[in-house]
């Protein structure tokens, strides 16, 4: 199939690499802090955030793909990006309307997804 | 056994007895699942671009296909034993906001659909967006007015 021949695998290296070490940066944070799974999620959204408004990120998203905007900080980034561009463009309004409407495609599909898995799945007793 | 009067001697004592956990291994464990996640990403991402789509638009495709996957493991109980095993590896790519979303909003369940799913499936994914979209709000005020 063409589309196999097409993959660029110095990119899908770089990218694993660079995905792997952001979530080793988290492991660290989790074993040597006790700091609970959602006070790291939070803090990763926001370093994404301040690091997107930078222009930093930016960088990282250049060289390494999805390897970057898969990890929670990409999705910060691109938070802080739609934020800047939609505040460029429209002013004001658009500073409260861009970051949401650049991440709703993942906000929405982790609601109703989220809501599909409750009607399909059973809660499962917790066995100890 | 001597006696503990301080939070610090109690902090040291907890260190001491409690299992060390072996960081190496739970480091190397969420680089490889973290990246084979990403690198899932970007398969989907290039095949995207193969088909012609724009950036913008692959990455939000990338975004739901994952929550997808990591909805459904979930719903099947298989992501919590990848979480088990990787730690941040599945939870700092966008699998892992997917997972706290769909987690609870399955556990709920017994409470009913409203306050039960709808109400508690923001436990640990309602800070995150709290922070995220405040700061991105922030980021957009300052950008209206100084840059």
């Amino acid at each position: 199939m063409d589309f196999f021949q097409s993959i660029d695998w110095m990119q899908l290296l770089r990218c694993f690499v660079v995905g792997g070490l952001i979530c080793i940066i988290g492991q660290i944070l989790i074993d040597k802090t006790k700091l609970t799974s959602a006070r790291i999620l939070v803090i990763f959204v926001t370093t994404g955030v301040i690091l997107g408004a930078l222009g930093i990120y930016q960088y990282v998203i250049d060289f390494a793909g999805c390897g970057a905007t898969v990890p929670l900080l990409g999705f910060g980034a691109n938070l802080a990006k739609g934020a800047i561009t939609e505040a460029q463009n429209s002013g004001l309004l658009g500073a409260f309307i861009g970051g949401v409407k650049a991440s709703a495609g993942g906000i929405a599909a982790a609601v109703f997804f989220g809501y599909l898995a409750s009607l399909i799945a059973k809660p499962k007793i917790k066995k100890q | 056994m001597k006696s503990i009067d301080t939070k610090k001697e109690y902090l040291d004592y907890v260190d001491q007895k409690s299992p060390n956990s072996p960081i190496l291994k739970n480091c190397f464990n969420a680089f490889w699942v973290g990246g084979l996640i990403c690198s899932i990403g970007q398969i989907i991402f290039d095949f995207c671009q193969y088909k012609g789509l724009d950036t913008t638009s692959s990455s939000t495709i990338v975004s739901i296909i994952l929550i997808g996957i990591a909805a459904f493991l979930t719903g099947l109980n298989i992501f919590n034993k990848i979480g088990k095993f990787a730690g941040a590896g599945s939870l700092v790519p966008i699998t892992g906001f997917a997972n706290s979303i769909v987690s609870p909003a399955i556990e709920y369940k017994s409470e009913g659909y409203v306050m039960g799913v709808g109400g508690k499936m923001f436990t640990v994914a309602g800070p995150v967006l709290v922070f995220g979209i405040s700061a991105s709000v922030i980021v957009g005020i300052i950008a209206t007015f100084f840059v």
